[in-house]
């Protein structure tokens, strides 16, 4: 049973006469791992952004959690966790002040924060650490935190804007199975990257190059569109005619 | 209100751990007092002067006397010659010369007429108007003493007092002015600092990409600074009355208030700037000089603003710190009330709502 949580009709973002999405359509499915690939400057960002309520559209419609970008950002903002590119913990605060801080954000209450607090730890072998400052943690463990605040509200959805940037292979793979147990849950997964054995991992992919979506399928589908062996072959072939390359 | 709360707890971690900050913030309101009360004192007192008495009679000796006697003066050494006067004023450390001419006493009794001259080192103009005329005032008094006896048929005589500042004590213009400039500085910089690290280290989005309303966020950033620099004034205060010993003649609660009137601007100065940048150390730049050289210039307490020009005393109006200033002179020194000074806190007021209204406008819930 197929239930779509965003649905994206057209959307396009101008800045000025330079058009960073242009009328990008799809649908993500709920429980999904949707991965959303493109070069530096093909416009990934810009449209996540869009889909967070961060940036208004030029044009086009869309819905995140059944809610409208345009007029009802507050509604989605209380459905989606976000991760952005940088790491965006609080370095002079504990691992379990930076917890206890973005839930309260998201109105969670006391008792349930603590509870739930106990739990991750123990989860992500932290429960020794939880009272370092974050600043004192190795960088994958500051991003596998970071995942598991995004999701700490339980959202709807959770947006991950290239969260394993300069993160090692090992921590990757295990950032990856945060994601599995998050979307074993229910939770939809957006996840922007540019490392192409990421893309192996996700349910469907869409491939964007120069504000447009150029591919959108499952991975082993696409590897048979493109007679490619890898993620990477298809990812080249459709990439080799870009003209933007920065952002 | 809950997220309010986490909110401002989360802001006191930050301020609490960053212990060399904190320890700045409390220490410069004392430190700048007791620089400004003690050293940068502008009363001129012990100057060194140096004598040329070609005279040498009781009259002249009775006039030195007097004039090392007071606190203003320090007879430093007695010149032989009018060749000596350009070198005493060469070394550096003479502010003035005194010269009596030959027969002094001589003319004053039979001629009715002695003459005197003071030669001031004028590189400092102020010293040296300030320093003749305490070495002319003390002469004048010499005169007097001397037509006590036989009162001449006119006589005009000023009966000159000092009101609210009897000893013309420097500190009594500084503590306020130190106060308005500290309060400024602070609030503002601490504000927008704090709001522009939060855009720095990329937790901004995430704030924007959750529920948090923004206006909760500007409280949330506001109050915890608004509350510390209400300690500043508590220690200003403290410091001002117990080391400086300048009084609070007004009521201590009227003068409380419109000090939190005064930081609620700054601290609207403050979001202002966190508004139109994107770094910590620009914000700190604007913050201090944007905010610390127009109250120093055009506060008032520095600079006269009367002998400005008219185009810097109309600029004048536009700094805040200067209507502050003013208040806190009416209740802290005069001791005056509400009633004289709700001019000066409308203004303040007005100000205040106005950079609130632009903050609030101006502050971008979406990144573009």
């Amino acid at each position: 049973m197929k239930e779509a949580v965003i649905t994206v009709n057209k959307l396009t973002k101008k800045f000025g006469d330079f058009i960073a999405t242009n009328e990008v359509t799809f649908e993500v499915d709920k429980g999904e791992i949707f991965g959303f690939l493109g070069a530096n400057g093909a416009g990934k960002t810009t449209a996540m952004r869009m889909l967070c309520g961060l940036s208004m559209p030029s044009s086009g419609s869309a819905t995140v959690a059944g809610f409208d970008v345009y007029k009802q950002t507050e509604k989605i903002k209380q459905n989606i966790g976000y991760m952005s590119q940088k790491f965006s913990l609080y370095e002079d605060l504990t691992v379990t002040e930076n917890i206890r801080f973005y839930a309260g954000i998201y109105g969670m209450a006391r008792p349930a924060i603590k509870e739930k607090t106990a739990q991750l730890l123990n989860q992500l072998n932290l429960t020794p650490e939880a009272n370092t400052l974050v600043k004192a943690l190795p960088l994958g463990w500051k991003q596998k935190l970071a995942f598991s605040v995004a999701i700490f509200h339980e959202p709807k959805i959770v947006f991950l804007d290239e969260p394993t940037g300069g993160v090692d292979p090992i921590t990757r793979r295990e950032f990856w199975n945060l994601i599995y147990q998050a979307a074993e849950r229910g939770i939809t997964i957006f996840v922007t990257t540019h490392y192409m054995d990421e893309a192996e991992y996700c349910n469907r992919v869409s491939i964007m190059v120069d504000g447009k979506i150029e591919a959108l399928d499952t991975p082993r589908n696409l590897k048979k569109t493109y007679n490619a062996k890898s993620m990477d072959e298809v990812f080249l072939q459709l990439a080799r005619g870009a003209k933007r390359s920065d952002d | 209100m809950k997220q309010f709360l986490i909110f401002v707890q989360k802001e006191f971690y930050h301020i609490f751990r960053d212990r060399k900050s904190l320890l700045i913030i409390i220490l410069m309101p004392i430190v700048q007092i007791i620089l400004f009360g003690f050293a940068l004192t502008n009363e001129i007192k012990d100057s060194d002067i140096a004598i040329l008495d070609e005279s040498k009679d009781v009259a002249t000796v009775e006039i030195i006397h007097r004039l090392d006697a007071s606190r203003y003066f320090n007879v430093a050494r007695y010149l032989h010659s009018q060749a000596d006067i350009e070198a005493a004023f060469k070394t550096g450390k003479i502010r003035l010369v005194v010269v009596f001419q030959n027969k002094f006493r001589e003319n004053l009794l039979h001629a009715n007429h002695a003459q005197v001259q003071l030669l001031a080192d004028a590189t400092d103009p102020n010293t040296a108007t300030t320093v003749t005329n305490y070495a002319t005032s003390i002469i004048r008094d010499y005169q007097n003493d001397l037509t006590a006896n036989a009162p001449l048929p006119y006589q005009i005589e000023p009966q000159v007092r000092m009101l609210y500042n009897p000893q013309l004590k420097g500190a009594y213009t500084f503590v306020p002015g130190v106060m308005a400039m500290i309060l400024i500085i602070i609030s503002a910089m601490m504000t927008s600092v704090s709001i522009v690290r939060e855009k720095e280290i990329n937790t901004m989005e995430v704030l924007l990409v959750s529920p948090l309303k923004p206006l909760l966020f500007i409280l949330s950033k506001a109050i915890p600074y608004m509350f510390l620099s209400l300690v500043n004034v508590s220690t200003i205060l403290v410091v001002s009355v117990t080391l400086l010993e300048v009084p609070i003649n007004g009521s201590l609660l009227l003068l409380m208030g419109e000090a939190l009137l005064f930081i609620t601007t700054a601290v609207s100065l403050g979001l202002m700037i966190s508004n139109v940048t994107n770094s910590q150390q620009t914000a700190q730049m604007i913050s201090l000089l944007g905010l610390m050289l127009p109250t120093l210039l055009l506060g008032g307490f520095m600079f006269p603003i009367e002998s400005m020009p008219k185009p810097l005393q109309f600029m004048s109006n536009i700094v805040p710190s200067k209507w502050f200033f003013i208040i806190v002179k009416d209740v802290m020194i005069k001791g005056l009330g509400f009633k004289m000074i709700w001019k000066e806190t409308l203004i303040l007021f007005g100000m205040t709502l106005f950079f609130l209204t632009i903050s609030f406008s101006k502050f971008k819930i979406r990144l573009a």
